[in-house]
């Protein structure tokens, strides 16, 4: 009989300490890969909400603030930038595309984005994910609108429904645009991404539902609404863009060129660099976590050992019987060390699964209540890591109970208690 | 030893022993087993039985004096030499408490075996399992082969613990109190059960208790207390 089935039997026999013991060490292993994975996937599915785009375009402000409103859905714009100015860039000869993005309205707490056509045409996600429509067709005249995945199955919306829209972006708007109804023309493929979560229509759309607005403020109550005429419809401003260069070696010089461009204060920001940013900010409460979850494992590790070593007194006869049966005193130490080391294991397999269980369950709602995408991602380096550090700390540990015994069973010879 | 055949199964000369300087636990002349006897070696708590017992195995080290284990000083052997000798070639039954609670019966009697290849080797042709089966059946424990350990009655736990001692035919059984926890009719069974067994196997057996009235079983007997001029302060552990 090898000593890995023995300890095995003899940790499964006391099944109710050692069932809490693997327990609190996988409590301690979730939190700690789980921070670690958590922080991991918000990243994966930052990073991968946006790709090929060189640059955001928007009025002059943060850089942060510019990237987490035009992609993110979070927050403000603090300003707009004029059609003119988007003509002078979309047209620009470094240029390879723009996608024009208008925001200000929602419906019921989802954002409504006014774009054109680029967007469904250039917008791209994880490396080469180009947006798809699951039903229906883009946008093709003033009332249209497409949904995102979400949208669409959340509200339970079909095709050729029609819709008001809300003025602001509260999820519980006090101003609703009662004289537009928009008829739901298309609905996308779902990309684990902020598209889900919008909705889509024409720029000119847009101006159609602010029709009669002077200066963006609604028309008083009583005051007669101008007819809607399309004909006299234009776009004045937009919220942002986003800009793709013909040749990646000139988005610096292009950013120098935007950000210091004389006719209005703009902004221009590299996706990838802001978030960056955004990971060194977050790093500070990764750590904090990282810590707390790290005196976790200790206190489990200690449960452990307080465990194996209370359990020392009622095995000595045991261990009286392994020595006579031929057991060598360094076999003894041996058995508690795998001991601790198989409940270790266990622990931490059963940890690092509860992550993941917990991370395919929670996903969805860290998703839609927080507006973080959450990407699923493997094992990380610093996982191992930790796995490594958790299995050997607990064998070292069980060197504890272990001397004890040796010292116990050369002490009492036979004569166990 | 290469004259094991002519060699007593055990033999001390001017063996002393303790476990905390200048409280002698352990203070035997001289104590000679002949190889095949049944020797009962009579010892009132405190005279220093388990003591001696965990010297004959080769537990516990005498600080003076010889002592021979079928043919070798224990003196000259390596701690796992002795671990070796002591899995190999002795069989041990304790007081009331014989096995590992977490193993099934069948796996607490082919213990030994499973550790030691020269104890399998003394089973000839038989398997492993086909021998803890044959010994069970002679022990009439068969039926509970696979049970818990914690099922089993005292009287079963006390042949679950012969049928270990004895497997693979060891040249020494060392009991230890056997049949303090069982009452004169089972005592008497096992007692029996226990003769047949070391007959069977041709082993010598030293059988330690404070019951006199068991000497009759026995080849011969001897009294631990006047063979023991040492004096038992503390038993066991210091």
């Amino acid at each position: 009989m090898t000593l890995l089935r023995l300890a095995f039997k003899s940790i499964r026999s006391r099944a109710f300490t050692t069932s809490l013991t693997i327990f609190s060490i996988a409590l301690s292993v979730m939190l700690l890969v789980g921070v670690d994975r958590l922080r991991n996937a918000a990243q994966a599915g930052f990073a991968g909400t946006l790709s090929q785009t060189d640059l955001i375009v928007g009025a002059r402000g943060g850089d942060l603030p510019l990237l987490l409103s035009t992609v993110f859905h979070l927050g403000n714009a603090s300003n707009e930038i004029s059609w003119d100015t988007y003509q002078h860039f979309a047209h620009h000869p470094a240029v390879a595309w723009t996608i024009p993005i208008s925001m200000g309205d929602s419906h019921r707490g989802y954002r409504v984005i006014a774009t054109d056509e680029n967007f469904y045409s250039h917008y791209q996600y994880r490396h080469d994910h180009h947006l798809a429509l699951a039903d229906g067709h883009i946008p093709t005249s003033l009332f249209d609108i497409v949904l995102g995945s979400e949208v669409a199955s959340v509200l339970r919306y079909h095709l050729g429904q029609k819709i008001i829209l809300s003025h602001g972006i509260e999820s519980r708007s006090i101003l609703e645009h009662t004289n537009v109804s928009f008829t739901i023309v298309g609905i996308l493929a779902p990309t684990a991404t902020p598209v889900d979560r919008a909705l889509y229509m024409t720029l000119l759309g847009d101006e159609a539902m602010h029709y009669g607005w002077e200066n963006g403020t609604p028309p008083a109550i009583g005051e007669e609404l101008p007819k809607l005429d399309p004909s006299k419809l234009q776009v004045s401003a937009i919220t942002s863009f986003l800009l793709g260069t013909k040749s990646r070696i000139s988005t610096l010089q292009l950013q120098r060129e935007i950000d210091t461009y004389k006719p209005e204060p703009l902004t221009a920001v590299i996706p990838a660099f802001t978030l960056q940013e955004l990971w060194s900010i977050l790093d500070y409460a990764d750590r904090t976590l990282s810590i707390i979850s790290a005196a976790v494992l200790v206190v489990g590790l200690i449960a452990m050992l307080i465990a194996l070593y209370t359990a020392l007194n009622e095995r000595r006869r045991e261990i009286a019987i392994l020595r006579t049966v031929g057991f060598h005193a360094r076999q003894i130490v041996a058995l508690f060390l795998i001991e601790a080391a198989l409940i270790a294991s266990m622990g931490t397999t059963l940890g690092i699964a509860a992550v993941y269980v917990l991370l395919l369950a929670l996903r969805n709602v860290i998703e839609s209540r927080f507006g973080l995408p959450v990407a699923l991602v493997g094992l990380s380096l610093r996982v191992e890591i930790y796995v490594l550090i958790t299995i050997t700390s607990a064998t070292l540990l069980g060197f504890i109970p272990a001397f004890r015994a040796y010292r116990n069973s050369l002490m009492d010879g036979l004569n166990a208690p | 030893m290469s004259n094991s055949t002519v060699a007593q199964a055990i033999s001390l000369k001017n063996v002393r022993f303790d476990y905390v300087e200048n409280h002698r636990v352990l203070d035997i002349e001289s104590l000679e087993v002949a190889p095949g006897r049944r020797l009962f070696l009579h010892g009132p708590s405190g005279s220093g039985k388990t003591t001696l017992l965990s010297v004959i195995s080769g537990i516990l080290l005498a600080q003076e004096g010889e002592v021979r284990v079928l043919g070798h000083d224990l003196k000259r052997l390596s701690l796992s030499a002795r671990d070796i000798l002591r899995g190999s070639e002795i069989g041990y039954i304790f007081q009331n408490f014989n096995l590992i609670p977490y193993l099934t019966v069948r796996e607490n009697i082919a213990l030994p075996c499973t550790l030691h290849a020269k104890r399998r080797s003394r089973m000839g042709a038989l398997s492993l399992s086909e021998e803890v089966h044959r010994i069970a059946s002679r022990l009439d424990i068969h039926a509970n082969l696979d049970a818990a350990v914690t099922r089993l009655s005292t009287g079963q736990q006390q042949r679950v613990a012969i049928a270990r001692a004895i497997i693979g035919s060891p040249p020494l059984v060392i009991a230890d109190e056997p049949t303090s926890s069982l009452d004169a009719d089972r005592r008497d069974a096992f007692l029996a059960l226990l003769t047949e067994m070391i007959v069977e196997t041709q082993s010598t057996l030293l059988f330690v208790s404070h019951d006199l009235s068991l000497a009759p079983h026995f080849d011969e007997s001897l009294s631990l207390a006047s063979l023991n001029r040492g004096r038992v302060i503390v038993q066991g552990a210091a």
